[in-house]
């Protein structure tokens, strides 16, 4: 039993990552796209954090409480999550900033009604 | 020794200098006249270049690894620093990235009249991180400066907001290469999940023998996101899209090193960590496949369009393709041959983009057809310059001796027969000619005027059209333009001609296929190179002269040919044969990023299937 529980938060982050995959390949409007890329990095998240992650480990701040020999979660990947959020805010903003211009351009944000870029 | 300290902090700063210039222009560019933001970044980047220069010259003779802060590894060789590291192609690619992006700067001098230092800046951040990227000695820095890299492209690509088509393709470029980033990230997380390491020389140690399917998909994952840079078959879709619109300079910068870099990433990432892992048994293969993928499509979609930058954008998947193929073999020869074709394909196809810009500048269009005999229409130095440089850029494309790009192509070429891949050359001739008879139509048509005026043919709403100088400049093509393209084919063409060059190639691809160097220099110190004795450099032989000769008259005809077609009997619509697997694939070239995320994960799927065991 706790062996499939251990697999559990990758499938849960899986899930997450094809969701927003999906999301983007079906969309029509391209901040649903936008938001939908955010998702599936969201994905991300829970899967490094998983990967660090330990019954009973606290959070790796030593101290008078937390010893050498204290279970504690992996420090390493919780700052790789931490840079992957600086990274997806930038990306995420940088995109909507771009769609918002569309939009006071062309008036919309369908991308199929966007058809300039056809090879 | 002294020295040596020296060089370790030359490398972080190589990456710092350009970040710090760039958040001080953004800062205060708002308020500073546009020449001086303009001249403070040309500095800068001279700066940068020459640092990357020096660090050249010193990998010459041996590596240079710089444990940034001071977190070096312990006694057993592992810690959780983060290394920077160059060898003699690291330091290569930045200072090409370096060198293009000075040209770039000097052509678009002027080029951008909009308030405040948005271009500069971006340019600044799009050197670090490229920067960045070359050096990094493990793979989650690798993602960090990919992003950066990446981030500074997707705004560059869209900088012209008034233009829709323009964000559009940035929006494109950012999310499929977002996507593929974030599933680097996840295969990033399993390696450390597999070994709790990230340094590529640790790696080497702790993945050394594993031959379990968990580093494959761990493999592919990590990859993707510098295939889809690297606009490989069928990830490559966001690279035309983003080179119709992106300004040309940027451009310049795209094609010659930021696709590159994509490659070297997959190289790199597999030569120190992956190479004694299941995966060795399936990248020859994976290699190979992609590459001919990429380069059937990438020659196929260049001789249809008729959006130059378009068409130069394709040209670039098919080199890509090339390289791949040539690289499939393995062995240090080829990977030579393939660094002298970058370093000469990225000057070349830089002049092109520069032409292409000038003949924006001149006519505000870039289509061929409504550019018929325009060429003819520049008048004096000016006109002969333009009709020079495009000619010549276009004929060293398809590997005209001396230029680099024939040279490498020749070398690579030779490598592969040796290798037994007999076929290797005629493919290579096959793609080259394609590619630059297809430039070379366009130079026949719109810079001779050659042919008969197209008719009855309504000029597409072509993307990218929009972009024009928006300062008036005058009558007169300015000088700068024509120089900085002048300057880029004389590279290229001087690059094929120094020996040191080719000897420094190659000695260049056995110490990047060295990985015991590569570890015991990031893990140990050991940072000189094993002593070999120094190859002759490899030059132009009959052979090579004779394939090249074959080259160019193949590259001649197709020119022709697509030329005279509408005069030739039964040249006015093609056949069915033709017209169906052509209609096919430029629906597939949609415009849609739904579309390209669904060919991302069919090519996650094939990486996959191509490397797994068995």
């Amino acid at each position: 039993m706790t062996a499939v529980l251990g697999y559990y938060p990758y499938a849960v982050a899986g899930a997450i990552v094809l969701l927003g995959l999906v999301g983007i390949a079906i969309s029509r409007d391209l901040v649903h796209a936008v938001v939908c890329l955010s998702v599936c990095q969201s994905g991300t998240y829970v899967f490094l954090l998983a990967v660090g992650f330990q019954y009973g480990g606290v959070a790796p701040i030593f101290g008078s409480t937390v010893h050498r020999g204290t279970p504690v979660v992996d420090p390493v990947v919780q700052a790789l999550s931490l840079t992957d959020i600086v990274v997806s805010a930038a990306v995420t903003s940088m995109l909507l900033a771009l769609v918002i211009q569309i939009a006071k351009r062309r008036g919309t944000v369908d991308p199929d009604e966007l058809r300039s870029l056809k090879g | 020794m002294p020295g040596d300290e020296t060089a370790e902090q030359l490398l972080p700063l190589l990456v710092i200098i350009p970040i710090f210039a760039a958040a001080v222009l953004i800062a205060v560019g708002q308020r500073l006249p546009g020449r001086l933001v303009g001249a403070v970044t040309l500095i800068v980047v001279g700066l940068v270049g020459v640092g990357d220069t020096a660090a050249l010259i010193i990998t010459w003779h041996r590596r240079i690894v710089s444990w940034l802060g001071g977190w070096r590894p312990g006694r057993g060789g592992s810690g959780v620093g983060i290394a920077f590291q160059a060898d003699q192609l690291s330091a290569g690619l930045i200072l090409l990235a370096a060198g293009l992006m000075i040209v770039a700067l000097a052509f678009s001098w002027h080029y951008f009249q909009t308030p405040g230092s948005h271009f500069h800046a971006l340019m600044l951040f799009f050197l670090a991180g490229m920067t960045g990227f070359a050096l990094a000695g493990d793979i989650f820095t690798m993602f960090v400066f990919f992003e950066l890299m990446g981030v500074a492209a997707y705004a560059l690509t869209g900088l012209k907001v008034e233009d829709p088509s323009a964000v559009q393709g940035a929006i494109n470029f950012g999310i499929v290469n977002s996507v593929a980033a974030y599933l680097s990230l996840i295969g990033i997380g399993m390696v450390y999940a597999r070994t709790g390491e990230l340094n590529l020389a640790e790696l080497s140690r702790s993945l050394a023998g594993d031959h379990s399917p968990f580093v494959v998909i761990a493999f592919v994952l990590l990859c993707i996101g510098f295939l889809v840079k690297a606009a490989v078959v069928p990830f490559h879709f966001w690279l035309d899209d983003a080179h119709a619109v992106a300004p040309t300079p940027v451009c310049v910068l795209f094609s010659g090193v930021m696709v590159e870099l994509g490659l070297y990433g997959v190289l790199r990432v597999y030569q120190v960590s992956f190479a004694d892992t299941a995966v060795a048994d399936g990248i020859g293969r994976l290699l190979l496949v992609l590459g001919i993928a990429t380069a059937a499509v990438g020659a196929v979609m260049c001789l249809l369009q008729r959006h130059l930058k378009r068409l130069l954008a394709y040209s670039t998947i098919a080199h890509m393709g090339m390289f791949l193929v040539a690289l499939s073999t393995g062995d240090p020869e080829s990977l030579a041959g393939i660094m002298l074709f970058v370093l000469g394909h990225a000057a070349v196809k830089g002049a092109l983009f520069l032409c292409a810009g000038i003949l924006l500048d001149r006519f505000g269009s870039i289509d061929e057809f409504t550019l018929w005999g325009a060429g003819r229409r520049l008048r004096g130095w000016d006109g002969i310059g333009v009709r020079s440089i495009f000619g010549l850029a276009a004929l060293g494309l398809a590997g005209l001796p001396p230029f680099a790009a024939g040279l490498g192509k020749s070398l690579a070429e030779t490598a592969m027969s040796e290798a037994g891949a007999g076929w290797g050359p005629a493919f290579m001739i096959i793609v080259s000619a394609l590619t630059g008879g297809a430039v070379l139509r366009v130079w026949l048509r719109v810079v001779v005027g050659a042919g008969s005026e197209p008719e009855g043919i309504e000029a597409e709403g072509m993307s990218g059209d929009e972009e024009q100088m928006e300062v008036d400049v005058g009558e007169d093509i300015p000088n700068r333009m024509i120089i900085s393209a002048g300057v880029l084919v004389a590279i290229g063409c001087g690059l094929g001609l120094v020996p040191s060059i080719s000897a420094g190639v190659t000695a260049a691809a056995a110490r990047f296929l060295d990985t015991h160097g590569y570890v015991a220099a990031v893990l140990h110190g050991r940072i000189g190179y094993p002593r070999a004795a120094a190859p002759a450099p490899p030059g132009w032989d009959l052979h090579g002269l004779l394939l090249s000769g074959l080259t160019m008259a193949a590259a001649c005809a197709v020119a022709a040919l697509a030329v005279l077609r509408p005069r030739l009997p039964g040249g006015q619509r093609p056949s069915r044969v033709v017209r169906t697997p052509v209609r096919l694939l430029r629906r597939m070239h949609s415009g849609r990023v739904g579309d390209y995320v669904v060919w991302l994960l069919i090519g996650v799927g094939v990486t996959a299937a191509m490397l797994a065991p068995g």
